[in-house]
């Protein structure tokens, strides 16, 4: 299994690469310049600040220059940010991505998956009639209208009662600033899972192992738990590789509601201002955890069957 | 026939479909003895095989039942899963007609054998473990201590038959239900399940309800065989009777559908024409009159009764006695 796992890190270096080399290109075949603003710059500024960026130099140049830089480790300026370099605004935004994320991710998890297994052990009833449509309408209802809704609710309705809850804002992490938002980012993802849960569960049910194990006398829990459960829980372990990695690197839609330091405003803000370096390191970051999550899920299945097997 | 192990009164077992009601099986009754092996044949969809899933309290969550099983002064239909779970696997056991999809593939197969043991015994693992490995050997699987830890997919068919076999012997049941054991698998594989079935019927005095289409198996094992057609039960009697002179036209039609290598007059493979009955509309009368080369004009209109037929044993049919050897 080592060498498997050796095998599949060092794949992911040329697929790394890839990404990068796309991104890079696309960035700057996009149209505008990091340095088109709403007032024009002068033009003898604007080759000074070009040059000291060395936006000046041949593409390749800067590709290569810019290859060498990140095997130092070093993700270059931000454009915009212009105090600051990628790998600070990282290293100050992700840490806040990273645990809002976890958090929304062991909530989605210990919330979703049990109500997937209760919604399909009470398949075509009232009980799951009301968790499936539940679950729907946390999958229809966008984030940005659930943010405000949540704002609505929490920080405004119930402003005067015990369980009112800042509107927004970090106040360096603190507990009840981080309710709403993990919340928030948890909710679709809660949703997904009771329904991929729900189907898997309700498919492992019909198997012909579980009704051998009813025939064995087998109390019911443990006919859902040690017999059902781990065949039906290979398509959550599937959907959870990639929603883990996007969950931590953040949600600009919910950062930006919620007004959190954290590295998912930095995409969508970080494109349009076409700051180059700062799309290239999130991006890098984002992928880098793709790759990884995908390798956890392949290591899980493992787990899972045993008929998977690593070797060669 | 002596006191039964298993007696069946009047079972229903309907399901709920979009279409409507389907009743799988109609007012059938039948009785089982200690030691007993009882044969069921019919074709795909006659209802032997929910016949006893609804015994055991394991039909498809759409099934609904009514009568009686009584099993040791216990009406199975209503006992609920509690009563039931000390039951199963434990006094009534079922052995699955595909062993490939009936075992768990994520479990290794001595803890799907030691869970059975702990749960109805209430062993210690170690000695759960010691008399797994021995039921294994038992079930004469070789290199039993190694099998005993492999998955399922790790064995062949076979194996994994007689791991099922296994099962089902552990706990010393009084009626082992056999749900096409040996449909699954080679023939000189099924000839070997056969064999450990009939050791467990004549060492342990277990019944055993043999669920089939083969009527060769049913030749070889069963003492008694029941016929099935349309969830109906059409004839019953001991099995070299209705070998020999079956009395319901549908037997006669299926014992003239099984080949015989010795018998030149059947170098052409015999088939009874037209298809099963649909039992979301079953013919009226007798349900098989549209297959039947004896049909009366009374078949269409009467459903006949289980009534002695002139050999012995029951038959569902108006003919008084069945000509044989013309089918």
């Amino acid at each position: 299994m080592w060498s498997y796992f050796a095998r599949r890190v060092v794949i992911g270096v040329p697929t790394l690469w890839a990404i990068i080399t796309v991104c890079f290109f696309l960035m700057r075949l996009t149209p505008g310049g990091p340095f088109d603003g709403e007032a024009p710059i002068p033009a003898e500024i604007l080759v000074n600040l070009r040059a000291r960026y060395h936006l000046d130099d041949p593409l390749w140049k800067q590709y290569v220059d810019y290859l060498i830089s990140l095997l130092h480790g070093d993700f270059g300026p931000s454009f915009k940010y212009r105090d600051f370099t990628v790998t600070t605004l990282i290293a100050q935004g992700f840490p806040v991505s990273l645990q809002n994320g976890f958090a929304a991710l062991v909530l989605a998890i210990v919330i979703g998956v049990p109500l997937g297994i209760v919604a399909a052990l009470a398949q075509n009833t009232r009980r799951d009639y009301i968790v499936s449509a539940a679950a729907m309408t946390g999958i229809v209802i966008p984030n940005f209208v659930m943010g405000h809704v949540l704002i609505l609710v929490f920080g405004v309705w119930l402003k005067d009662s015990f369980v009112h809850l800042p509107a927004g804002g970090w106040d360096d992490g603190a507990f009840a600033n981080r309710i709403l938002p993990v919340f928030c980012l948890a909710l679709p993802y809660i949703a997904y899972l009771v329904r991929i849960t729900r189907g898997s569960m309700i498919e492992a049910m019909r198997a012909n192992y579980v009704r051998t194990a009813r025939a064995k006398g087998l109390p019911f829990h443990t006919v859902v738990l040690r017999h059902a459960l781990k065949s039906a829980l290979v398509p959550v372990v599937t959907f959870l590789g990639p929603a883990t990695a996007f969950l931590l690197t953040g949600s600009m839609v919910v950062e930006t509601i919620f007004q959190i330091p954290g590295i998912g405003r930095y995409f969508v803000q970080g494109a349009l201002n076409r700051d180059y370096t700062l799309v290239m390191g999130v991006t890098i970051l984002s992928a880098a955890l793709v790759i990884a999550m995908n390798l956890a899920v392949d290591l899980l299945y493992g787990l899972l069957d045993p008929k998977v097997r690593y070797e060669r | 026939m002596n006191a039964p192990v298993l007696d069946i009164k009047n079972l229903i077992v309907r399901f709920a479909t979009n279409d409507g009601e389907v009743a799988a099986v109609s007012d059938l009754s039948l009785s089982i003895g200690k030691g007993e092996c009882l044969g069921i044949v019919g074709e795909s969809g006659s209802g032997k095989s929910q016949t006893f899933l609804a015994v055991m309290g394991l039909l498809a969550r759409n099934g609904s039942v009514s009568g009686e099983a009584i099993y040791g002064g216990v009406n199975l239909l209503t006992a609920g899963e509690r009563a039931l779970n000390e039951l199963r696997g434990n006094a009534l056991t079922m052995v699955f007609q595909d062993p490939m999809t009936s075992l768990t593939p994520h479990m290794k197969v001595g803890r799907q054998l030691t869970e059975v043991l702990i749960r109805h015994r209430g062993v210690d693992k170690t000695t759960a473990r010691n008399e797994a490995v021995a039921m294994l050997k038992r079930v004469q699987i070789p290199e039993a201590e190694r099998r005993f830890d492999m998955y399922p997919h790790e064995l062949s068919g076979g194996l994994r038959q007689r791991v099922m076999v296994a099962m089902a012997l552990l706990c010393g049941p009084a009626l082992i239900i056999a749900d096409e054991p040996t449909t699954a698998l080679d023939v000189t594989v099924q000839a070997q399940i056969l064999d450990l079935i009939r050791r467990a019927k004549d060492e342990l005095d277990t019944a055993v309800v043999l669920i089939t289409h083969d009527l060769g198996v049913v030749a070889g094992l069963a003492d008694r065989v029941a016929v099935m057609y349309g969830g109906r039960l059409v004839e019953i009697g001991e099995v070299h009777q209705i070998f020999r002179a079956p009395q319901h036209p549908y037997t006669q039609g299926l014992l003239a559908c099984t080949p015989r290598l010795d018998d030149p007059a059947t170098a052409t493979l015999v088939t009874i024409p037209g298809q099963p009955p649909n039992l979301q509309n079953l013919p009226s009368g007798c349900s098989y009159h549209p297959r039947c080369p004896y049909v009366m004009d009374r078949c269409r209109v009467e459903r006949p009764v289980l009534t002695p037929g002139v050999s012995g044993g029951l038959k569902a049919c108006h003919l008084d006695a069945l000509v044989q050897g013309a089918a």
